[in-house]
């Protein structure tokens, strides 16, 4: 009896998983069709002209690694859009984690107004990227904007702001300041999640200030500073669309970004191998940063349980 | 701290005259030093506050202003009078209200599509139990570090294909089929309601379908505000693929009808160009305004939770 019964409930367990698992798939198969016809399937389609010459029109020719070969060696303008991109990540992320911590430090001192002032700092990351494009034009304009208005008015001299090739990257890094709120918010929650008691205790150890946002604070919250340090990057190797409205990569190719020069490859001139392989460079340095950034990460992020 | 002088000075004010004096002195100038930190603590965030909010002053203010008044110097604050006509007058210098249209359009499509595919998913990574859920939930995270630009010509020749080209569709559809972000965020917030209550459900012999709809979307209401606001605004502020996608002016969403419409005025419009930016930006501030604690919620919660 019992030998009969064995392998039917065995059975019936194992269909029972079966169903399980089909359920399972039934409910993510929206994200499965789309991650394998949105994500997979260009994603090697993208592999495959990258080793094309491809302009839609035609069927791609394949032409081996000669788009990897001259975008490394034969591309002065894919040199420049790199380095204009390394200089942009580096510097604002730098001075905006700067700018966001220190905010969000204040505004952890018990100020009066915090949800004011939290408001007035967050306002601007809702603004579209495409409207703060215009109003920063407006602002940056060399002879009717305020910026040179307040720089004439303090006796400062004004600046050609994106005008010039050396004053182009410097503003859009001032610009991308005013969207920091969205880190401010995410340090503040994250210093606000402190234990009172750490605080207290190193108060009556005889802690200074400095000490207590050197040995306390940064490292409790280095896990949120880390991660959003991640998505920054990543976000700003892709920056475009301010380059695209305000300065159309120039002047002298100064605001060329990676993925401006990308478009134009892709879309203005049609060739869409070449650009292929370009994001592929980019996907591949996107991954190096991430991975150099997480092997770092051992050194000066503190996860509190761990 | 600061209050531990008024305290002793109390325990001594049996002591000697002369020492009470000295004890409040001090005292006095332990109250200056808390109001000079207190007012070096606001100065500091009302001069950030400052440059946050004056880009927005500015837009609205050039909004109001006549064309020359615009390009008049030193530039006035305030318009002498303001010009209220420019917010009409804006919405018939371009198509504005097609635009909107278009953009609201897109927007609330792409926000069911969206609450749809990624409710459904985080109900299956996180409410059912079955074999390869969780490696295919890494899948849905390893695609969060990709950048658009390797899948975005392989896409395009798809949706070409499809002959989507200039139309909605491939601003729309993609949001049908799930997006990691969210799936992930919703499904932080599905695992975290206790099991108890869809068990009880699931006894009484309700479906799958009718515990998400009956007992887990009710409670994760908050979630779905964060997902419907953060999809919303970024489709409303989405740039690179309407620029893609859409050729005919009759398809245009806002910032992209916005962009062009910039590129052909330049300066010579400018209170128009900036009564348009103003009537793009202050719908999307007003919206902040009313949903500003899920605004926080959300970014702290995506901020944090990493």
């Amino acid at each position: 009896m019992q030998a009969v019964n064995q392998p039917l409930k065995f059975h019936s367990r194992r269909s029972k998983e079966i169903k399980k698992t089909l359920k399972g798939l039934a409910f993510i198969s929206p994200w499965l069709i789309g991650f394998v016809a949105f994500g997979v399937l260009p994603i090697l389609a993208s592999f495959y002209f990258s080793l094309t010459t491809y302009s839609v029109l035609q069927a791609p020719r394949w032409t081996g690694l000669d788009n990897y070969v001259q975008l490394l060696t034969d591309d002065q303008l894919f040199r420049v859009s790199l380095g204009n991109t390394l200089y942009y990540t580096f510097f604002s992320n730098l001075i905006g984690g700067i700018v966001a911590l220190s905010l969000a430090m204040l505004l952890n001192m018990n100020v009066r107004f915090l949800s004011f002032y939290r408001t007035v700092f967050y306002v601007p990351v809702v603004v579209p990227t495409v409207a703060s494009a215009i109003i920063w034009l407006w602002l940056f304009n060399p002879q009717y904007g305020i910026f040179n208005f307040i720089l004439n008015a303090v006796g400062a001299t004004p600046i050609p702001w994106l005008t010039s090739p050396q004053w182009s990257k410097p503003s859009l890094i001032l610009m991308s300041l005013w969207s920091v709120g969205n880190a401010i918010v995410i340090f503040l929650a994250a210093l606000q999640d402190i234990p009172k008691e750490l605080m207290e205790a190193a108060e009556l150890d005889g802690a200074s200030a400095w000490q207590k946002v050197w040995r306390i604070q940064i490292p409790m919250i280095s896990s949120v500073v880390f991660f959003n340090l991640v998505i920054g990057l990543i976000g700003s190797f892709q920056v475009f669309s301010q380059a695209y409205v305000m300065t159309s990569g120039g002047p002298a190719d100064s605001t060329l970004f990676y993925a401006l020069y990308l478009y134009q490859n892709a879309f203005e001139f049609f060739k869409m191998g070449y650009a292929s392989a370009q994001a592929w460079i980019l996907f591949v340095i996107i991954l190096a940063v991430s991975l150099l950034v997480f092997k770092s990460s051992n050194r000066w992020v503190y996860y509190a349980g761990r | 701290m600061v209050s531990s002088p008024l305290n002793s000075a109390g325990h001594l004010g049996r002591g000697a005259p002369s020492q009470t004096r000295k004890q409040t002195l001090h005292s006095r100038s332990a109250i200056a030093k808390r109001w000079l930190t207190t007012l070096s603590k606001h100065a500091v965030l009302i001069f950030f506050g400052v440059f946050f909010v004056l880009p927005l002053v500015w837009m609205l203010t050039t909004a109001l202003k006549t064309d020359p008044e615009v390009l008049r110097y030193p530039p006035t604050l305030l318009p002498a009078t303001p010009i209220w006509q420019n917010f009409p007058d804006a919405f018939n210098f371009v198509p504005f209200g097609t635009y909107v249209r278009n953009s609201l359009w897109v927007s609330f499509t792409s926000v069911v599509g969206t609450l749809l595919s990624c409710t459904l998913a985080a109900y299956g990574f996180s409410r059912l139990e079955w074999k390869g859920r969780d490696v295919l939930f890494i899948l849905v995270l390893s695609t969060l570090m990709l950048p658009y630009q390797v899948t975005m010509v392989p896409l395009y020749v798809l949706f070409n294909s499809f002959g989507w080209v200039n139309t909605f569709n491939p601003l729309i559809i993609p949001h049908f089929f799930g997006n990691a972000f969210f799936i992930f965020l919703l499904r932080q917030f599905f695992l975290g309601i206790p099991k108890d209550l869809s068990d009880a459900a699931v006894m009484d012999g309700c479906s799958d379908l009718r515990v998400l709809w009956s007992v887990i979307l009710p409670l994760a209401r908050p979630a779905l505000m964060v997902v419907t606001l953060f999809q919303f605004l970024s489709s409303w502020n989405e740039f690179l693929t309407p620029l893609i996608y859409l050729n005919d002016k009759e398809l245009f969403t806002i910032s992209l009808g916005l962009a062009t419409m910039r590129s052909a005025y330049g300066l010579s419009r400018f209170s128009l160009i900036m009564a348009a930016t103003s009537l793009f930006v202050v719908p999307v501030i007003i919206l902040f305004f009313f949903a500003q604690k899920t605004f926080i919620q959300g970014i702290t919660f995506t901020g944090m939770k990493g």
